[in-house]
């Protein structure tokens, strides 16, 4: 009766199996690493840029341990940190701007194990060091600009109906317009609702209420939340980071994590900075390739700047800025309706629009450029040939290669700038001593912990008490594997769970040998009482082991931060632990007992 | 090696009026400290900024003060934490400043006078956030509660869940009351700690519930509150071997985890020995002063066959 079928046996072995496959690479270690990656995701990085890396290396005189190519970019591991800052400013310098090179640490298993998905667990901030920032947008702010822009539109759009009006205000969240005399109120009303679909248009006395439609609102709030993050991706990239996390939280907040970044302060510079487009004409009088060459050279005509292009071309561009990013307030990828190529739309302002018109009036057949701003530092993102006058405010910005990159630009044209502004509420910052420091605390308990209960077990339960300390090992590594397969994120209170769900899971197997023992006493034959005991224990260890998951569940639900890692740890602790001290140690129990014609007395103590 | 060769039962039920005594004292005791000192609460619920800073050498604290007070922050606590090196520096929230600036502010005040401290963890909360950590904490105590009582009166039945999760919010409170007392640090890892036992302690009263119910099928003639007290005296041995286990593993984060994880361990401490306590001597009685009785615990298939067998 007490035999498991093959197959369970099987399932064990097979269980502890991948449970060492997915944890052994937590015992290598990570190595310091340089992670290569480019600054915006307008191409993708290929062969030829591993080659670059490894050539910048070998130049440098700088020897390596591994190159590895994955979707986050190249990677290369080295023996010390030196070394690996050595690497860091080679490969700056000889990648020039358009990579991020960042520090990174990555684990020094073999390459067959990385190969099977088999990584080390996933280290919060608190175990590896580094930034978290929470911070919320400013929507208030957003609706806010979005009105002075409708009070700037109103003016010009009743200035060119000649439409006579007394005077334009922001009355809370709604836009007042007031008149002296209600024909010219009866037309502005039939042009404005015409014109603004976006707009919820009431007339009073003499007066004309416009207010933004709940679906324009929310539009308005997921563009600049949109735009927001955007923005912030882009600005990470150039503090060099190697894994950042930018995520959207709730409607309005945004969560940055910034592991490895000990400078907060030059972290929160970056991340409140405001960045600019511009809009400047090519000085096609100085375009030819003699006065460009010597340009290049730095005799750059009087009243110009030399600029290279994204495809390597050589530029002039005037000095004077057209037009700033200020005046566009959107930008999307489309195609174009006669040649089928991508393009990029952008839409103006209606003041952006009149002076877009002016300029693309004046320069037919000459080429104009836009750039982005960032840091001080202006690069031309594309310049395209003037065509034909453009009115209305809707631009298209055609030589795209691809949609990708049609939809790569038109969100760097919006990422320029932020939205709306943001605020930092809330910031958790651990420095890197502090999380090695986490890890060992962490570790040192689960393990004293884990001698304590085992010294006790056994010397309480014999042989019985060895299966299940045998069992809560398997616990240990299964619980650790699954971690390591699903790249949760580990924190100190995960670790915390980690000990205190070995402490926990010890019960199911004190109820199994206690019960075991009361089924002897009562008189039953040792095969029969091993039976008994895990048969009655089982249930109990149902019911403990769901309402345990219930408070597990509903503080992974409502938890943040520190509460989710430890419920996260304690859920899958709690799985992991019916399996082994139900499963595992009745395998084990079987295999010792289960085979024997005769047993006289269980070692149970 | 065997503790508890307890041959008699011990009449647990008969100590019910003393052991409610007990409870309630202890019980009063913790909602008047709760309400006469309050929790102490962390900068995750109130919002704020703490700064973990610690230098190679014992911490020259009244010159940190002074630096902190130079730059206008006079509402700052400074305090030794675990180590004559290691320094804790809490801020409250001060209108005008974003709490992100505040932070660099004393670090380069800090690193102006001496150059070798280092930043070991800088905590910054906004208020806001720190009311919804507050209220999101609160939904999880109600939500787990409610959780717990549907499934064990669902698997058990009524009257046990509510025993049950009177038990389990006795501790609770013991917990938050011992905290109040001392004026001990309540933040989210705690609360973490408290939710946690609120889970595990059920699993207690679960084990009693379980034997009681097996024992209502097995003893048929016999008075309730025998069977109440044989079912405790059964699963005692149990009872405590897991908690001892439980608590060795707890005990090694409190003296190995640090400083973090020192008010967890406490909580959990506190919670595992009133685990015990409660769910033996608090859940049983209430169970049975609720007017548990064999009817109601046996599904209605096995009351037929039951009285089937009856002569």
């Amino acid at each position: 009766m007490n035999r498991y079928p093959l197959w369970k046996y099987l399932l064990v072995v097979f269980a502890i199996l991948m449970g060492l496959l997915y944890s052994v690479p937590n015992l290598f270690g990570e190595a310091p690493a340089v992670q290569v990656s480019l600054t915006k995701n307008v191409t993708q990085l290929d062969a030829k840029a591993m080659q670059a890396v490894e050539d910048a290396l070998k130049q440098a005189g700088i020897t390596y341990d591994a190159v590895m190519m994955d979707k986050t970019g190249i990677k290369v591991r080295f023996a010390d940190t030196d070394t690996q800052i050595k690497a860091q400013d080679a490969l700056k310098n000889a990648l020039g701007k358009d990579y991020v090179v960042a520090l990174n640490l990555i684990s020094r298993s073999p390459s067959w194990l990385s190969s099977m998905g088999a990584k080390p667990m996933y280290l919060g901030l608190d175990l590896r060091g580094g930034v978290h920032f929470l911070m919320q947008v400013d929507m208030l702010a957003a609706l806010n600009q979005a009105s002075e822009r409708y009070i700037n539109d109103f003016r010009s759009t009743m200035r060119k109906e000649r439409i006579s009006y007394t005077g334009v205000s922001k009355e809370g969240k709604s836009i007042l317009i007031r008149f002296s005399d209600a024909k010219e109120l009866a037309k502005a009303e039939k042009i404005l609702s015409r014109d603004y679909p976006d707009l919820m248009i009431k007339d009073g006395e003499l007066s004309i209420t416009a207010t933004l439609s709940p679906a324009a609102e929310t539009r308005i709030q997921e563009f600049a939340l949109k735009q927001n993050i955007q923005t912030l991706h882009n600005r990470i990239n150039e503090l060099g980071v190697a894994e950042p996390v930018i995520q959207q939280q709730g409607l309005d907040r945004v969560v940055v994590q910034l592991p490895g970044v000990q400078d907060t302060a030059k972290a929160k510079e970056i991340l409140g900075r405001t960045a600019t487009l511009e809009v400047r004409l090519v000085d096609e009088d100085k375009s030819d390739a003699a006065t460009l060459e010597a340009a290049g050279k730095g005799q750059v005509p009087f009243g110009d700047e030399y600029f290279v292009g994204r495809g390597g071309e050589p530029l002039l561009l005037k000095k004077k800025v057209e037009l700033t990013g200020d005046y566009i307030t959107d930008a999307g990828p489309g195609v174009d309706s006669q040649t089928g190529r991508s393009v990029v739309h952008v839409t103006l302002d209606n003041r952006g629009a009149r002076i877009f018109r002016q300029v693309t009036k004046d320069n037919v057949g000459k080429r104009m450029a836009i750039l982005l701003v960032e840091k001080g530092q202006a690069e031309v993102v594309t310049a395209p040939v003037i065509n034909e006058e453009i009115g209305g405010g809707r631009v298209q910005i055609s030589g795209m290669n691809n949609v990708q990159e049609a939809t790569d630009i038109s969100l760097l044209l919006r990422a320029g700038a932020l939205a709306a502004p943001m605020e930092i509420i809330e910031e958790r910052t651990v420095g890197p001593s502090m999380g090695e420091e986490n890890i060992k605390r962490g570790m040192h308990s689960t393990l004293w912990g884990f001698a304590a209960i085992a010294i006790f077990m056994v010397a309480y339960y014999l042989i019985f008490g060895s299966v299940s300390i045998v069992a809560l090992g398997i616990n240990l590594l299964l619980l650790v594997a699954i971690l390591s397969m699903l790249q949760a994120t580990l924190t100190l209170p995960g670790l915390a769970a980690i000990a205190l769900t070995l402490g926990m899971a010890i019960d199911a197997n004190v109820l199994i040998n206690e019960r075991i023992r009361e089924e002897i006493g009562y008189g039953n034959t040792p095969q029969a009482a091993i039976h008994a005991g895990y048969d009655r224990a089982f249930d109990t260890i149902l019911d403990s082991n769901v309402t345990t998951m219930i408070a597990g569940l509903a503080l992974f639900m409502f938890g943040s931060g520190p509460v989710k890692g430890f419920a996260v740890v304690h859920v899958l602790g709690i799985l992991t632990s019916m399996f082994s001290a139900v499963v595992v140690s009745r395998a084990m129990v079987n295999l010792i007992y289960g085979y024997r014609r005769r047993i006289n007395k269980l070692t149970i103590g | 090696m065997e503790f508890f060769r307890i041959k008699r039962d011990i009449p647990f039920m008969s100590y019910g009026r003393l052991t409610t005594a007990i409870s309630l004292i202890t019980f009063i005791l913790a909602v008047f400290f709760l309400a006469q000192r309050g929790l102490n609460l962390g900068v995750d619920f109130t919002g704020g900024t703490v700064i973990e800073v610690s230098y190679p050498h014992a911490a020259n604290l009244p010159q940190i003060r002074q630096a902190v007070e130079s730059i206008d922050l006079n509402e700052a606590t400074v305090q030794n934490f675990g180590s004559s090196k290691d320094v804790m520096i809490r801020l409250p929230l001060k209108k005008g400043v974003t709490s992100a600036q505040l932070s660099e502010q004393v670090l380069t005040a800090l690193r102006n006078v001496d150059a070798q401290v280092e930043m070991r963890r800088v905590e910054t909360v906004g208020a806001q956030v720190g009311q919804e950590l507050y209220e999101n904490g609160a939904l999880a105590l109600l939500l787990v509660s409610i959780g717990i009582v549907a499934y064990l009166a669902l698997r058990f039945e009524w009257r046990f869940a509510v025993a049950a999760i009177i038990a389990n919010m006795h501790d609770v409170v013991i917990i938050l009351g011992f905290f109040a007392f001392f004026q001990w640090e309540f933040n989210l890892t705690v609360l973490a700690a408290v939710l946690a036992v609120l889970g595990y302690s059920v699993n207690e009263s679960v084990v009693v519930f379980d034997r009681v119910r097996e024992n209502f099928r097995k003893m048929r003639k016999v008075a309730v509150t025998k069977v109440i007290d044989n079912a405790i005296t059964r699963t005692m041995s149990r009872t405590i071997i897991t908690h001892f286990c439980t608590q060795l593993m707890v005990l090694s984060m409190l003296f190995f985890g640090g400083e973090t994880l020192h008010n967890f361990a406490l909580a959990l401490t506190i919670g595992i020995l009133f685990g015990i306590y409660s769910s033996v001597l608090v859940a049983c009685p209430v169970a049975l002063y609720l007017g548990v009785s064999r009817e109601n615990l046996i599904t209605g298939v096995e009351k037929k066959n039951n009285q089937a067998e009856m002569p």
